[in-house]
């Protein structure tokens, strides 16, 4: 992740050298031409991929067409397939996940550009970035044997009562808790995309002028005044450009999810102690349970929506990122 | 209070925010380290290490045949993705240009963006269904190696385009033809850079289940055939975390704490690496 967010602010380098002494012999001609076609089956794995999945996901789309989207009802015994409860799943836990992770994240970010003294900014960033190194099946383990108890016990409770009777609010903190549901997944699920919130927002926090600062400071700002006013501003669609990468880690993330979610129930319902299922995990779950064809096609289909949607988040991600990367004539 | 007051209270209320921030997030990260070292440490013996899993019942065994199969499939993995990873990375550093060079540089972004779910359910309809006819070790490695080329092409680019051209220059003004300038000039000053690619992305890639799950399946058994099913840690590690047994239980956490080292290990030898052979980078 912090090598893809780094890339996104690379500057297109200037042909100079790399023209030269081009197409001189033979040799030369011979290895562009290997780097070149290795270079090519990139974009036809991207294509091999969307194709395969297509051929399979088929049946399943000409079947139920857009009900796909819309229906909750999954019973392979009738052979009925909609995907909305697990769009549901996804989007719950991804937007609980990005509104715990995205203030820490970005929090984090201002700790490492502007406040940390400089001694300690290479081990923050180092240890935080550690967090992005943790197997997503290792989130799942300390999930599922760790926090789920404690979420039972103590977190689902405490804000079923304090919570609970709120008109509206109150609905999403309602029922049992059981430790293993969508609010319990959004908690994991906030730890594992800090690190990439942190990582791009820091990069776009160092491409903000020093000048933008100084400017600020020289008008008798206070630090916390230039950050809000001078640095934020400037650095904004950036920094919203890393909470869309970090949702779009969220909506992928399969095996932290699938121990800690439940994976029960196809029903949409409004509290958030609800056991449930993503699109990510439904896949894992039954994938190989699926022994109709139908059945198969439709779990195809739900990879392939998740495809769709992971694939439109990281490319408006990206356009955010490199529009603050760019500099000032770019806002 | 005066207005410099309460601007001064702000400013150092937003301070302790924003060091709050970074402290509940490194201590996230001691807490889940902790836990995994504590609850991993009792259940590492030797036997972990070199025997097979023994039936549900049966206390003792090991995770051999996992650590076995990771290798395996890491090996593949590297065998096709670092020689993949790294003339992607020569072509869009070096060659790039034009309608080819950005639909690569597109590509590379969103197949790095892709969820490994979807990249397992690939290589499942590709090479378990129609190609081998069932799960197996090989098709883990492949869609290890689709997880590691993104990570690898990514860090070898950057390192290769902050290479000076000067160097560039003066092997090629020497009369040295263009690609033994990248091979024997570009490349190994970027070796830091090469180096930091291939091992952040096999950590990646050995962490990696839910590809595996569509893929290798798993294995209780030793097993070098790569056309037979294959264990892998990450895959031991989910199937006794979900068991009901105390003793398996206690091996998943045996699991993580390896496979985090491991990890952990791969990182550290990096930085090693690149401290000592860094010359340009």
């Amino acid at each position: 992740m912090a090598a893809g967010a780094h890339a996104a602010l690379t500057p297109a380098l200037s042909p100079t050298a790399r023209e030269f002494g081009s197409g001189a012999n033979r040799g030369d001609r011979v290895f562009e031409g290997v780097v070149s076609l290795v270079a090519a089956c990139v974009p036809l794995l991207l294509l091999g991929i969307i194709v395969l999945l297509l051929l399979d996901a088929l049946p399943a789309l000409v079947r139920f067409g857009g009900t796909f989207l819309t229906q909750t009802s999954w019973d392979p015994v009738k052979e009925e397939f909609g995907a909305a409860a697990y769009i549901y799943g996804t989007v719950v836990t991804s937007l609980i996940a990005l509104l715990l992770a995205a203030p820490v994240g970005v929090g984090c970010a201002l700790f490492i550009a502007e406040y940390s003294p400089l001694w300690l900014r290479a081990p923050v960033s180092f240890l935080i970035e550690l967090l992005a190194a943790i197997p997503s099946i290792i989130y799942g383990l300390w999930g599922f044997f760790i926090l789920a108890p404690i979420m039972r016990g103590a977190v689902e409770p405490l804000l079923k009562n304090s919570l609970g009777n709120v008109p509206v609010l109150g609905a999403l903190f309602s029922g049992p808790a059981v430790g293993r549901d969508l609010l319990v997944a959004g908690v994991v699920l906030s730890i594992m995309i800090l690190p990439t919130i942190t990582a791009v927002s820091r990069e776009i926090l160092r491409a903000v002028p020093d000048t933008q600062r100084e400017g600020m400071l020289a008008l008798g700002a206070t630090k916390w005044e230039t950050i809000r006013k001078a640095v934020v501003p400037y650095a904004r669609s950036g920094i919203v450009g890393a909470a869309i990468l970090g949702l779009a880690r969220a909506l992928g993330e399969t095996m932290a999810v699938t121990m800690v979610i439940g994976n029960s129930s196809t029903q949409i319902r409004p509290s958030l102690f609800t056991p449930g299922y993503t699109m990510a995990s439904a896949i894992a779950n039954q994938f190989t349970e699926a022994d109709k064809e139908i059945y198969f096609s439709a779990i195809v289909s739900v990879a392939l929506v998740l495809l769709a949607v992971a694939a439109v988040m990281n490319i408006a991600a990206r356009l955010l990122v490199w529009r603050v990367a760019r500099g000032p004539g770019a806002m | 209070m005066s207005r410099w007051q309460r601007r001064r209270l702000i400013n150092a209320l937003a301070a302790s925010v924003v060091v709050l921030c970074a402290a509940v997030a490194v201590a996230v990260l001691l807490i889940i380290l902790g836990h995994v070292a504590i609850q991993g440490l009792p259940s590492l013996n030797v036997a972990f290490f070199t025997e097979r899993p023994l039936p549900p019942g049966e206390v003792g065994g090991g995770v051999a045949p996992a650590i076995l199969g990771t290798l395996e499939m890491l090996a593949v993995a590297a065998t096709i993705g670092i020689p993949v990873g790294v003339a992607t990375a020569i072509y869009l550093s070096e060659y790039g240009r034009g309608n080819l060079a950005r639909a690569v540089s597109f590509t590379i972004d969103l197949i790095a963006g892709l969820p490994s779910i979807v990249i397992g359910v690939f290589v499942w309809a590709w090479l378990v269904r129609n190609v081998v006819g069932q799960y197996n070790g090989l098709a883990g490695g492949v869609a290890l190696a689709i997880i590691m080329v993104p990570i690898l092409t990514r860090t070898v680019e950057e390192t290769l385009r902050i290479v000076p051209d000067p160097l560039r220059e003066a092997s090629l003004a020497l009369g040295i033809p263009r690609w033994k300038t990248i091979l024997r000039v570009v490349l190994p000053t970027a070796q830091a850079g090469v180096i930091t690619g291939v091992v952040l992305s096999l950590a990646r890639a050995g962490g990696e289940t839910a590809p595996l799950l569509l893929t290798a399946l798993g294995n209780q058994f030793f097993n070098l055939d790569l056309l037979q099913p294959t264990a892998a840690l990450p895959i031991q590690i989910y199937n006794y975390a979900r068991s009901p047994y105390a003793d398996w239980q206690a091996k998943a956490w045996g699991g993580a704490l390896v496979l985090i080292t491991l990890i952990g290990v791969l990182s550290a030898l990096t930085r090693w690496a690149i401290a000592r052979r860094t010359r340009v980078v």
